[in-house]
């Protein structure tokens, strides 16, 4: 496997960073405060308008280092990328599947079966950690429905059936979102998915470390020489990362929502780090922000044993392995897609 | 028969090939290429030896570093990272220099000498470049030289190389045209392939993902 580097957040929106020789440097006020060799990342994400100079702009695309820009609240801006990485005929494989309903369906059902195995996962490991805490039948009750729509894919055959089994399989799930969360009760709950803008602290939350992990798939995603815009299940839209967004279907409750959960039942956020506009919506203060970044790094380099390779990596190379996977697929060294099922 | 230009394949290619012919079709038909620790130590140890720009006189001998040499007849083009020029009644005449010379390529690698012909092959393809482009016969020998050990080996160009040589080009020529990455039994020199990571060698193995998925979800059926 790829070794997993490090990703570079820089919060402070009156950092300029620059290159020096082979290191990022991070100037503030005309000084410099911190020089990071580049070769030990990955990636580097700033929040709010960080001025980057054309010269480290164009080390990182070399480099394969991906440069993003997000605003303070981590909406995506603008992504630097170089000279694609790869080769063109695997875009075009890429490209001939997307425009081809039957294929797409085919790649859709497994980012969907991913997707729903690992969320019954998350429900089913809740039911059994706390059983004493939980509503153990309604829990069940969620787990039968979403082993339900697992069993009912392999018979949908167009994107239609698949998004509206997904669909409906969301509902379920995100109905018992809320169950899950164990302590601080007055200050995280969840009572539906809202984002534009988030009105709930854990919508807050799960909205920032959603755009985290779309940040690392895309960046997976172009490793491999795969084009994160053009998907099978997400479809085209200028601007977004459609198939970033489609593999990023297995990962978000086992790496995101899980992530989160773990972090307010651990009190490592509180709700005194959040701030409630006039009009509801909710901002994450800056130490809020700087807790989840790091735990976040933690979470990545957390070691786990692929489910289809069988091979010990950290948590932070699985989008990379999935996109790995999927590049050999489209090539045909193997029969179907493998999604990345957790137990 | 003759390849255009268009088709040519890169000479380092060749030991790639002799290595593994999957981790030669990553790398060079899917272009993927992870720089790692080993590849970057090659890239320094041949910027020494890479500078088109000066030629040597010493004695009896012209040494020019960087030289690109091309083979309509093989379908590969590359750069030597030296060729001498001895001077040599068997030799040819060279522009703008007096007397007759024989191309000598001398290749550097770092580590030490390999056990299998990965480095012969990729030599004497050069030097068969080489009597290509100037008509000169055939050259004996030409010299590999080692990092580790700091030392340069003489290899004779004989016929058996030559013949191995020019097998392999053709069967990458093929896998070219067919853009195909071929499946290679997984083996104990998988370990030491900087495209291990890339390469996943347990799908060439034949392990299949429908059964993988099988079995995961038997739960479900």
């Amino acid at each position: 496997m790829k070794i997993l580097g490090n990703t570079l957040y820089v919060t402070s929106q009156d950092a300029y960073l620059a290159l020096d020789g082979e290191n990022v440097v991070i100037q503030r006020e005309e000084s410099e405060t911190r020089r990071i060799p580049l070769h030990n990342l990955d990636g580097i994400v700033t929040f709010g308008y960080t001025g980057a100079s054309p010269a480290l702009m164009g080390a990182c695309a070399e480099r394969g280092v991906v440069l993003t820009f997000l605003t303070m609240h981590g909406r995506f801006l603008a992504r630097v990328s170089g000279t694609e990485q790869g080769n063109v005929l695997l875009r075009k494989t890429q490209y001939r599947f997307s425009d081809d309903e039957a294929q797409s369906a085919g790649i859709a059902r497994g980012f969907i079966t991913g997707k729903l195995f690992n969320s019954r996962w998350i429900v089913e490991r809740a039911a059994r950690d706390y059983p004493l805490r939980l509503d153990k039948e309604k829990l069940s009750g969620v787990s039968a429905s979403l082993a339900d729509a697992i069993r009912s894919l392999p018979c949908a055959e167009t994107l239609e059936d698949i998004r509206g089994i997904e669909g409906k399989a969301a509902t379920q799930y995100f109905s018992v979102l809320d169950d899950m969360i164990l302590q601080q009760k007055n200050d995280f709950f969840f009572r539906s998915r809202n984002r534009r803008p988030p009105m709930d602290n854990v919508n807050a939350m799960i909205f920032f470390v959603y755009t985290l992990l779309a940040h690392d798939t895309a960046s997976a995603l172009e490793t491999v020489g795969l084009d994160p815009y053009v998907g099978f299940l997400h479809r085209d839209r200028p601007g977004r990362l459609s198939l970033a967004l489609d593999l990023m279907e297995e990962f978000r409750s086992v790496l995101a929502d899980r992530f989160v959960l773990t972090l307010i039942n651990t009190k490592q956020v509180n709700g005194g780090g959040f701030i409630q506009k006039e009009n509801g919506a909710v901002l994450m203060d800056d130490d809020t922000r700087k807790t989840i970044l790091t735990a976040w790094q933690k979470k990545k380099q957390e070691q786990i044993t692929h489910p289809m390779l069988g091979e010990k990596m950290e948590w932070g190379l699985v989008p990379y392995s999935q996109a790995l996977l999927l590049a050999r697929y489209l090539r045909g060294d193997m029969d179907v897609y493998p999604p990345f099922l957790w137990k | 028969m003759e390849y255009s230009e268009e088709e040519f394949l890169s000479i380092a290619g060749l030991q790639h090939f002799a290595f593994c012919r999957r981790q030669w079709a990553l790398a060079y038909l899917e272009m993927q290429w992870n720089e790692n620790l080993r590849t970057a130590e090659g890239h320094i140890l041949h910027e020494n030896a890479h500078d088109s720009f000066s030629a040597e006189k010493r004695g009896d001998r012209i040494i020019s570093r960087g030289m690109a040499v091309f083979s309509r007849r093989l379908g590969v083009n590359g750069v030597c990272d030296i060729v001498e020029f001895h001077a040599s009644p068997h030799g040819v005449p060279i522009f703008g220099r007096e007397g007759k010379w024989l191309p000598v390529p001398v290749e550097y690698k770092r580590g030490a000498p390999k056990e299998n012909d990965a480095d012969r092959l990729q030599l004497c393809c050069q030097a068969m470049c080489l009597e290509e482009m100037l008509l000169c016969g055939e050259i004996p020998k030409a010299y590999l030289y080692y990092g580790e050990t700091a030392r340069r080996t003489a290899v004779p160009l004989d016929e058996a190389l030559r013949g191995k040589v020019a097998a392999m080009l053709s069967e990458m020529h093929e896998l070219s045209r067919r853009k195909y990455t071929p499946r290679v039994k997984p083996a104990k020199s998988c370990n030491a392939c900087s495209l291990k990571g890339l390469c996943l060698p347990k799908l060439c193995r034949g392990g299949s993902a429908a059964d993988y998925l099988k079995k995961r979800l038997e739960e479900f059926s």
